[in-house]
């Protein structure tokens, strides 16, 4: 028996399923959330009201699914440069983890100094991330190690030496042995957005690099160039576009970027260094980049979807007894859908006639 | 026609958004005949045989093989039905080897080991050696061919489609490729056979339908038409003429002292002068492409061992080659020579560095250059936002020879210009380089096309195994004694 529906190649790439796709994936983990809630006894409305009424119905609300969704849109518009030029980086993570240590250093290292320390620290971490990231890139260029390998890898390195400094260095002599570092100064916290929330000017920064991304790929010749290493290696070697200027800018690029939104978290809503900087921001941002089409504005919205998600879980928590892990669950059914409906980008479903 | 033919297509209709690819096409192919199948590119000929080997689905009409109906596009079921198709565009993992290639794509179980000795055997009954274990990326264009026909052989095919097979062939191996496919005829396999070659037609095949513009326009006995009558059909009018050439080369431009091609290798020096065309001819696979990346700043070399206009630059960067004025068109059109994804206009931005400014692109400009380009070469495409991907392989070659000439280059590299380009885009082509010696350009040809070289070339070279021949006046060069030195036995000392 054949299936009765059949995949038959486009002729071109259609441009409706690239960003259709991405609506059907989101339309289709709804569905089943809704499921997953009923399993667990939960009425399947319920699901929806925790993850997207919910959450948006107060500006409260609104400004912490923003505050979460930026150190998303920070590490996913970095990576989204690396995977258009096709450099996986897919240790945005550590990249964060260590500009959220560089930031740290700096907020304490500056205790009662004037508030451009925080700038300055917001410098440090976005320092720090690029550093961590130069480690893949020189691995990579140098002994051509694979990135992925690399980058990976290079997370657990930074959550070993995260753990290791607020046990040590940065650890704070008054905390009661607690690992986390003292809480910082008013002046090395970021300023907020609007009061009466947590939602920091962080945001901004995040939109801004957004802005940039989008300028460097559509206009800048570094854009082009990774654009054409990204689809077509052997076209940039013939047009005489350095392999290795590209790999050490989206790695930078992008290890910055990471960098900043860890700045931006020990500065903004946590207040201190501990060793749960991140709740898998850098991982998730590898989901909001391909969500987001690779695409600046893209990813934008796909960092404020999957923030619904981490606070939609995190209600369902709290209000409902359910686990948090929903959160993991959803962002990997999403990226399962997305995976699934992206074949309709280059195909499209046919109902066979019947057999004769 | 009494028996049941092999194959039967019926008004087979086909279109694509914006374009009819084929339009009430019908075809009838008998047990072991050799079935042609003539147009120029965008005829539709591509889209029809895809339709036979169940890759695409007709609009309208039906299909019968062998006096059953097809029903769908499947193209295992046209495989399990004996089909199989060589594709012009090759079909192959570069990644994998050669035996492993062919794995993929018979359908046949083959032990482990035995395979190798298959491809070994049937490469030698055929004329067609490859090295089974050889990695499809390290292959020329040629030997990638040769795979592709094995591969389709060792399927035991009832009918066998081959589209453009010869272009990369040498006159003796297209002759040897005819025998096997006669003697196949002559076991009863039927064989479609699609090409733009009048000649090669005419030798081989008993009957030809011809396409114009997703039409059948003829079916004709291509030996009783003469090569003139059968461009007429397929054009519709008389193809163009070639200019002729009477200007007389001028001083070196182009260089190569002592250049190995690799390490330890046997060191090549030629020049090319201004205002005149060399040719290297010769069987792909013999060292042209690393040639061309040498010369083209893909790879790098001592500094003097290439020298342009008297200035060392071997160890220089294909940009800062460009901005000395020297331009290549590579062999491969899709992913080296253009970039598929992108619009023409982004193309012209690989090359044309004038386009890009303090870091910026300039899209109103690439735009105005690519449309240019579309204008002056006559690149039949909707303009500068079509997607380079979109072309038919003439018309994206026209593009990419028109974005290197536009920029007036003094020397240009062009490696298979017209590879797998149907007459009229072809004609076009050479046209365009013969202009641009005129102007004083020193060009360099790589190609396997001994016919075209003899029309271009001021002078030809003969490569193989990584040697060159002495460049010696074309005209000097007699068709025999060229298939001689193609094996790599020309004189040491120059006459």
């Amino acid at each position: 028996m054949r299936a009765p529906l059949a995949l038959v190649p486009r002729g071109a790439p259609s441009r409706l399923w690239t960003w259709a796709s991405p609506l059907l994936a989101l339309l289709l983990t709804v569905a089943c959330g809704m499921l997953l809630f009923g399993l667990l006894g939960q009425s399947p409305w319920q699901a929806v009201g925790m993850f997207f009424v919910e959450p948006l119905s107060t500006k409260r609300g609104v400004a912490e699914v923003l505050l979460k969704a930026t150190p998303l849109a920070l590490c996913a518009v970095g990576l989204a440069l690396c995977f258009r030029a096709n450099v996986w980086n897919i240790g945005a993570e550590g990249q964060l983890i260590a500009g959220s240590m560089a930031g740290a250093a700096v907020a304490l290292a500056g205790a009662g100094s004037g508030s451009w320390i925080v700038g300055a620290a917001i410098v440090a971490a976005a320092a720090g991330g690029m550093a961590w990231a130069s480690l893949t890139a020189w691995l990579r260029d140098r002994f051509n190690a694979n990135e992925i390998l690399v980058s990976l890898m290079l997370v657990y390195v930074a959550q070993l030496l995260l753990s290791y400094v607020v046990h040590g260095p940065l650890q704070d002599p008054a905390g009661y042995g607690f690992p986390q570092s003292p809480l910082f100064d008013r002046a090395a916290r970021l300023p907020l957005l609007l009061a009466g929330t947590r939602l920091h000017v962080g945001f901004l920064l995040a939109l801004a690099a957004a802005g940039a991304a989008w300028l460097v790929l559509a206009r800048s010749v570094i854009g082009f160039q990774l654009r054409v290493a990204g689809v077509a290696p052997r076209a940039a070697r013939y047009a005489g576009f350095s392999s290795r200027r590209v790999l050490w800018t989206v790695l930078l690029a992008s290890g910055a970027l990471a960098g900043i939104a860890g700045g931006a978290e020990v500065t903004g809503p946590i207040g201190q260094l501990t060793p749960s900087v991140s709740p898998g921001y850098g991982f998730a941002a590898i989901i909001v980049a391909f969500v987001g089409r690779l695409h600046p504005v893209g990813v934008v919205a796909a960092s404020v979807l999957m923030a619904l998600f981490y606070i939609g879980g995190e209600l369902s928590q709290s209000r409902l007894g359910l686990p948090s892990s929903l959160t993991g669950v959803y962002q990997g059914l999403l990226l399962l859908f997305l995976l699934g409906a992206d074949t309709l980008i280059v195909n499209r479903l046919r109902l066979r006639a019947a057999a004769a | 026609m009494t028996a049941t033919p092999r194959l039967a297509l019926r008004g087979i209709g086909k279109r694509y958004p914006g374009v009819v690819a084929n339009d009430g096409v019908s075809l009838e192919v008998a047990a072991g005949e050799i079935h042609a199948i003539l147009g120029e590119n965008g005829a539709g000929k591509s889209t029809l045989v895809k339709i036979i080997a169940g890759a695409v689905a007709p609009d309208a009409g039906s299909i019968e093989f062998d006096g059953t109906p097809v029903a769908g596009a499947d193209p295992a079921a046209a495989r399990a039905l004996g089909v199989a198709m060589v594709y012009q565009h090759f079909s192959l993992f570069d990644s994998l080897t050669v035996a492993e290639n062919v794995a993929l794509g018979v359908d046949r179980r083959f032990a482990r080991g035995e395979l190798a000795g298959a491809i070994g055997s049937a490469g030698e009954r055929y004329g067609l050696p490859v090295d089974p274990a050889a990695h499809v990326h390290d292959l020329s264009m040629g030997e990638r061919q040769r795979v592709e026909i094995l591969r389709a052989l060792l399927a035991r095919p009832k009918l066998l489609i081959l589209d453009e097979p010869t272009s990369v062939l040498t006159p003796q191996a297209t002759e040897a490729l005819f025998a096997t496919l006669r003697q196949l005829a002559g076991e009863g396999v039927s064989v479609l056979f699609i090409s733009h070659k009048l000649d090669e037609i005419r030798r081989l095949a008993s009957r030809c339908t011809v396409m114009r513009a997703g039409r059948v326009v003829a079916v004709v006995d291509p030996r009783a038409e003469s090569e003139q009558s059968l461009a007429r059909l397929m054009i519709g009018g008389q193809p163009p003429q070639i200019a002729a050439h009477d200007t007389a080369p001028g001083q070196p431009r182009l260089l190569v002292d002592a250049l190995p091609l690799a390490d330890g290798g046997e060191p090549l020096s030629f020049d090319v002068r201004a205002g005149e065309i060399v040719g290297i001819a010769g069987i792909s696979g013999n060292g042209q492409n690393a040639l061309m990346a040498l010369l083209a700043g893909e790879r790098l070399a001592r500094a003097e061992s290439v020298r342009l206009d008297g200035a060392p630059i071997g160890a220089l960067g294909p940009r800062e080659r460009r901005a000395l004025g020297l331009r290549y068109v590579p062999e491969e059109r899709i992913g080296h020579g253009a970039v598929p994804e992108l619009s023409l206009a982004e193309n012209a931005l690989l090359t044309i560095d004038r386009l890009h400014r303090r870091g910026f692109v300039q899209p109103a400009a690439a735009q105005a250059y690519a449309n240019e380009v579309v204008r002056r070469f006559d690149v039949r495409c909707p303009g500068a936002t079509a997607r380079a991907g979109s072309l038919s392989g003439g018309n994206l070659q026209k593009y990419l020879v028109g974005r290197e000439v536009l920029a007036e280059p003094q020397v240009l590299l062009a490696n298979q210009p017209t590879w797998g380009v149907d007459v009229g885009a072809a004609a076009a082509i050479r046209n365009a380089l013969i202009a641009l010696r005129a102007r004083g350009c020193a060009i360099l040809v790589v190609s396997e096309e001994i016919d075209e070289l003899f029309e271009l070339a001021d002078r030809l070279m003969v490569m193989a195994g990584g040697r060159l021949s002495p460049a010696v006046p074309a005209h000097r060069l007699p068709v025999d004694e060229l298939g001689r030195w193609m094996a790599g036995r020309w004189p040491q000392a120059q006459p």
